[in-house]
């Protein structure tokens, strides 16, 4: 227990990042996901197209890589200075934001057409047909694969040990290079690791208690 | 979805010139976002020859290929000791005996919930790091061992799910003309599930494939990690390697990904299949609760995406 004890201020700024990252990186993903699934199935072909080619791209790139991209890539840009913190989120975000917009499609994808074409036979634009009709019946289709995307980000958090982020996998390292912090790498891993397990069966609850108050019989 | 969407009418011409408009708004948008980082690439240089000039060395190209070497050798051993563990782990929690079933069961939902890369620590870091042993672990190793514990109870998950996903009357059946519970498993359950499954198991080694990646950050020497090195390199071709590296990584992905839509399409054309999955088309046994992002998105991914539209 020594571990965790004699560690807490590290472990403190550890989970802090951790959460920073997770709940940073999900909106973006939330924002930027919604975005890219609306162009996805919007009448416009060009906004279709680079909505594909951005899912195809980023789906198909390790998020190592992505994290790669950003955080050392983007100060060989000349650009005004960010911290890692704020690239990091953008690089998860980016990376989910697509699982986001293909969650959201499918969602779309699982109302029954007679809905839509309802709507547009009482004459509503696209807009409408989305915003009153649709979207409110995809959302609740959408939310147990949408907790998914979530648990799949909060774990990927996890990558950004590599980065100079001292989140929970890095705490590893803090604590193996200083020469008077107690707890030996394993027995810290291992408390990262039930953390994570403790966390992800906390969002799998969530989704199951979700999944039960809005299922919909059709 | 091509054309006849039933989401939005066929355009009149006023709908017609507002999705112009909105559509080279769109361009524009994308132009301007793409022509900023060009145009950043080319105000600090980054299309200097001399950032360039390190991939004219065939030495470099050879690098590369032997990074590209490792990461698919990893990603090799991982996928065929993935697919082993995920089959005696999908066994396991069918099993009728509970001191088989439930520690299994266990085993199998604590495996999914660790991350790969902490994992992969645990089994580089902390196994290296046990004073007094004789026992070290290489990079590769570790993330060999990372990828098949977690890619394995991905796939006996889904393998699970695609056994008990079957109608009960094949099971009934292969009872009734004397089969044991082994022979019913292995000619008749089996055969099915794996089918049905086929895609998820493809699009999972898609996953397996980008975890390799991981390896950069427990220095295994893998395709990024060979970038970083390119990096310290004459003219510090950051960016350049990481361009080169994501082609290629991009270009594996998609043709494994294209590999698994066309298994897909196949297999959904196959009449042994229709027979069975025909039963009852909501219950797509990739679209449950607790179901991995994997089999979330391989269901997404098939033609039609969940359920077909009209």
């Amino acid at each position: 227990m020594d571990a965790i004890f004699g560690n807490l201020d590290l472990w403190g700024i550890a989970i802090l990042n951790t959460v920073t990252l997770f709940v940073g990186g999900g909106l973006l993903a939330l924002v930027l996901g919604t975005m890219v699934g609306a162009m996805r199935v919007s009448p416009i072909p060009i906004a279709r197209a680079v909505a594909t080619v951005y899912v195809s791209v980023i789906r198909n790139t390790p998020l190592t890589l992505v994290f790669f991209f950003f955080v050392f890539g983007y100060p060989k840009l000349d650009l005004p200075e960010i911290e890692f913190m704020p690239l990091a989120v953008l690089a998860l975000g980016i990376y989910t934001a697509t699982y986001v917009a293909e969650v959201l499609r499918a969602g779309i994808n699982t109302v029954p057409p007679g809905q839509a074409e309802a709507a547009r036979a009482l004459g509503m634009p696209f807009g409408q047909v989305m915003s009153l009709v649709v979207l409110p019946q995809a959302f609740r289709s959408v939310v147990p694969p949408m907790m998914s995307v979530f648990i799949a980000l909060l774990k990927n958090t996890t990558v950004a040990a590599g980065f100079s982020i001292a989140e929970l996998a890095a705490l590893r390292a803090t604590i193996a290079d200083s020469a008077d912090r107690p707890g030996s790498v394993l027995e810290i891993l291992l408390w990262v690791a039930l953390i994570f397990v403790v966390l992800v069966m906390g969002l799998a609850l969530l989704q199951r208690h979700f999944e039960k108050k809005w299922r919909i019989v059709r | 979805m091509s054309g006849a969407s039933v989401l939005y009418d066929v355009p009149g011409p006023r709908a017609m010139r507002r999705n112009r408009i909105l559509g080279v708004a769109t361009s524009l948008v994308v132009l301007a976002i793409v022509g900023f980082i060009v145009y950043r690439f080319a105000v600090s240089g980054q299309f200097d020859a001399a950032r360039w000039n390190l991939f004219t060395y065939a030495q470099v190209w050879e690098g590369l290929v032997q990074a590209l070497g490792a990461t698919l050798g990893a990603f090799l051993t991982a996928a065929v000791g993935s697919m082993l563990l995920g089959f005696v782990l999908a066994m396991g929690r069918l099993s009728e005996h509970a001191w088989v079933r439930v520690p299994v069961t266990a085993l199998t939902e604590l495996m999914r919930a660790v991350p790969v890369l902490v994992m992969m620590m645990i089994s580089y870091y902390g196994i290296n790091s046990i004073p007094d042993s004789s026992f070290k672990m290489t990079p590769y190793a570790a993330v060999v061992v990372g990828l098949v514990l977690y890619n394995g109870s991905v796939l006996a998950e889904a393998l699970r799910a695609g056994i008990e996903s079957l109608p009960r009357g094949q099971r009934e059946a292969g009872y009734s003309v004397g089969l044991r519970k082994t022979g019913v498993m292995v000619f008749i359950l089996l055969p099915q599930a794996v089918r049905a499954v086929l895609p998820v198991i493809v699009a999972q080694l898609v996953v397996t494939l980008k975890d390799t990646a991981l390896g950069f950050i427990i220095t295994y020497p893998e395709l990024i990690y060979y970038a970083k090195y390119l990096s310290s390199q004459p003219g510090r071709p950051l960016l350049q390697a990481g361009i080169v590296v994501a082609v290629i990584y991009i270009t594996i992905c998609i043709l494994l990904s294209w590999f698994a839509r066309w298994l897909e399409v196949r297999t959904r054309r196959s009449p042994k299949v229709a027979a069975i999955a025909g039963a009852d088309d909501d219950a797509d046994p990739r679209l449950r609760v607790g179901g991995t992002l994997t089999e979330t998105m391989s269901a997404l991914d098939a033609p039609g995406g969940g359920r077909r539209r009209g």
